[in-house]
Formats: structure tokens, sequence, C-alpha cells
């Protein structure tokens, strides 16, 4: 089956700065990956490099097989990312945000209508995201993500925000993905939350990626 | 999904979060109004001269409202960074560009009522041609707003974004400014005839920047 993710000696510049120093990562299907390390590691770069957000400066860098540094629209195809932001407009309502990501990701506006019952967003869906509290905010970004039914999610900093009950929605989101076909690759200072979770942990810092735990170790 | 359809999903976001927002009501189009009003205060002594520069400081207005629209139309996407959901989305990058710019083609074009309004009602202008002032201000209107979106996303990942927008702008917009405003003197004095080669180069420059833009605005907005 091919790599969901294939980076080979991966170098992204912020400025002049390398963020990343030649990372080397395989992706397999169905996997939930945890990237660990410290602040300034490389770990919200590196995730938005496979998001195709940042341009990739030199090595090799694939998205489903698709090479980011010829065709970075085509390689987020299957993709999605939960950021620091929730990528949402302020003014409009939760139900106008994620039908308009559903829509624009090529689904239906319907397809925001269980996304949001499954987030537990029902009794905020007519708010606008200017007046959702920041916890709410962050079952949101999820949804965001969820509703273009990627099959590949990033998550940066997911628990970040997040009450007792959205960490639950969000753990049971991840154990459900390699079920519904998803593959997790996420970024998290919450260690224990985040590998009970992880099939696998690499570890990321100065820009570098290295292998914690090999693969299915965690599981 | 087509570009038409995602040229319409986005232009019916953008209409959606400024009718909602009010900004353009409550902000955009009472600055046009204390624009036009502030040049009345300074001619104000022989009402001849408002009557007669009226179609200049009509598209002055226009102008310096039309880059607060603009502003406004890429800062929405700055919050929350909602432009990465965008370019997540996989959304054509011609369809974003179509879609924003006629969101603020659409706007400029009710600022341009309102203010047309005014300046009939302030400055005692007679309305004459009044086929060839629409056909103007169409032509005029789709090269501002094609423009407006095409050097807003070059600014629009600058820090100095507010600064730099006019001062890239502004000298692109002088053929505009410049036909609009001849083709509104002679359909207002009755000589519509005159003002058809001003029309063509409007249109012309129209045609021009929404080329340039459906090509040019997908790499733009991928790397600023």
């Amino acid at each position: 089956m091919p790599l969901v993710v294939r980076l080979r000696s991966a170098v992204c510049l912020l400025g002049r700065f390398p963020a990343l120093a030649g990372v080397d990562l395989d992706v397999e299907p169905g996997e939930v990956v945890l990237l660990a390390g410290p602040n300034g590691a490389g770990k919200t770069t590196l995730l938005r490099l496979i998001a195709g957000l940042v341009p990739l400066y030199s090595g090799e860098a694939a998205v489903f097989g698709v090479d980011l540094a010829v065709d970075r629209r085509g390689a987020r195809r299957g993709l999605a990312l939960v950021g620091h932001e929730t990528f949402c407009y302020d003014d409009l309502t939760v139900r106008e945000n994620l039908r308009f990501m559903a829509r624009a990701g090529g689904g239906q506006a319907a397809d925001a209508d269980p996304v949001i019952a499954r987030l537990g967003l029902g009794a905020v869906a007519d708010l606008t995201h200017a007046k959702l509290s920041a916890g709410q905010r962050r079952r949101l970004a999820l949804g965001a993500a969820l509703v273009r039914d990627p099959r590949l999610l990033l998550l940066d900093e997911p628990h970040a925000g997040l009450d007792a009950d959205g960490r639950e929605v969000l753990h049971e989101i991840v154990a459900a993905a390699p079920a519904e076909g998803r593959t997790v690759l996420m970024a998290s200072h919450e260690l224990e939350l985040a590998r009970e979770l992880a099939t696998r942990e690499v570890r990321v810092d100065s820009g570098r990626a290295t292998a914690v735990s090999p693969r299915g170790a965690l599981t | 999904m087509g570009v038409w359809r995602e040229a319409a999903l986005v232009v019916g976001k953008d209409l959606r979060i400024e009718s909602r927002s009010r900004v353009a009501i409550s902000q955009i189009v009472p600055f046009g109004l204390i624009v036009i009003l502030l040049f009345a205060f300074a001619l104000d002594p022989d009402r001849g001269i408002l009557a007669r520069v009226a179609p200049g400081l009509f598209w002055i207005a226009v102008l310096l409202a039309a880059l607060l629209a603009i502003g406004r139309a890429f800062a929405t996407e700055e919050q929350h960074r909602a432009r990465d959901g965008l370019r997540l989305a996989g959304l054509d990058g011609g369809a974003i560009f179509l879609g924003k710019a006629a969101a603020i083609a659409v706007e400029l074009l009710v600022l341009e009522v309102i203010l047309g309004a005014g300046v009939v009602l302030l400055y005692d202008v007679n309305v004459h041609g009044i086929g060839i002032l629409i056909l103007t201000a169409l032509a005029a209107t789709i090269g501002l707003a094609a423009t407006g979106t095409l050097y807003g996303v070059l600014a629009a990942g600058l820090r100095l974004r507010e600064t730099l927008l006019p001062l890239l702008l502004l000298p692109v917009l002088a053929p505009v400014m410049l036909g609009a405003t001849r083709a509104f003197e002679d359909g207002l004095e009755g000589a519509p005839g005159d003002a058809w080669p001003w029309v063509a180069l409007l249109g012309i420059f129209a045609v021009l920047y929404t080329a340039i833009g459906v090509l040019a605005f997908g790499p733009l907005w991928e790397e600023t």
C-alpha cells in the first residue's frame, strides 16, 4: 500500500532560518503518529509542510504519492489540518462556516449536519464564530477539518483549549480514525493524553525527526 | 466543482460576511459620503465649480472608499487564518479571484448608487445620458474590483499591507479614474457619443485585469 506521507531530507525555511533541517519520515495508512518535541522544534512547520501551506526548500516530500514540490494543491486534496487557529470566519455561524467548508471541499452543505452532531456543537450551531468560547472554537476547528472527510488528519496541539467533554470527543474521533480509513499525524505537548491514542511516536527536535517507538509499539 | 460554482461559493460567502458585519454600510459608505461632503464644503462659494468637477470628485470618493472595501475583503481572510482554510479546501485560485472581485464589485456598485445620489443632491448636478453613466460605472467598477483584488492579494501577506495597498494600487488605477471621469463628463454634458472611447478604454482595462487576475491570483494566493 502506498505511503500516506513520505519525506526525505526535507528542508523548510522560515525566512533564512531552517525550521526543518532534513526530515525523514514515512507514515503508513491507518497510523496515528504522535510528533513530540519542545517548543520551536519544528512540529508545526512539519505539519504545515505536509499540508502544503509552506514550501519545501530542498529534499523530497510527497503526500498520497503526490510530490509537494510539484503540485501542492493536488497533494492537499485528501487531507485536513487543525491548526492553532480555526480557519473560520468571525461573522459566519458555526453551521455556515461548516457548510461553506463542506462545499468548498467538494461536498454538500448537508455534510455539516452530522459533524455538528458528532462534535456536540448543536446548541451553538447558529452562533457566529465571534461569539464562541475558546473551547467551542477548538471543536469548530476540528469540525472544519472533519467536514471534508479527510484521509489524512493533521492535528496541531489538538488538546489545547478543550474541556473534559471536548477531549473526550477528540479522543473518540482519533480512536475511530483508522476504522474510518483515516491516518492521523498529531503534534502535542499533552504527551500522556496523546500517547493513549498514538500507535507510534516520533520526536522532533531542532528541525529533525527521530523515531522514538517502532511502528505499532504504542498500541 | 467547476470554476464558476467555486466563484459563486466565494462571492456568496464574502457578501454574507459583509451583510452580517455591516462594515460596508456602517463605515465604507459613510466614509464616501463624508469625502463628497468635504469637497462640497471646500468648494461651496461657487456651486458652479462643484457641478463641473462633480465627475472627478465622485470617482475620487469611490476610489478612496474602494481602498477600504478591498482591504476589508482580505482582512477577513487573515483573521483566524481563514485563508489557510480556503487553501486547504483546494479551491481554484482563479475561482477565488473571480469570487472576491465580484463581491467587491457588488459592494462598489451599491456604494456608487448612494454616492451618486449624494453628488446629485449636494453638487446640484443635472443627470443626462443615464445609459452611458451606467455602462461607464459597470466597466469602471469591474476594472477597480479586478485590479484591487489582484493587488490586494499581493499586499495581503505583508506586515505593512494597510499602507502599501494604496501605494501599489492608486497609480495603476489612474486610467480608470481618467476614463470614468471623462466618460461621466461627456454623459452629463449630453454628449454620450464622445464618451464611447473612454468606455472602451475602461472595458479593455477591465478585461485585461480580469484575465491577469484569473491567471496570476492562484500562485500569489499560494506564495504570499
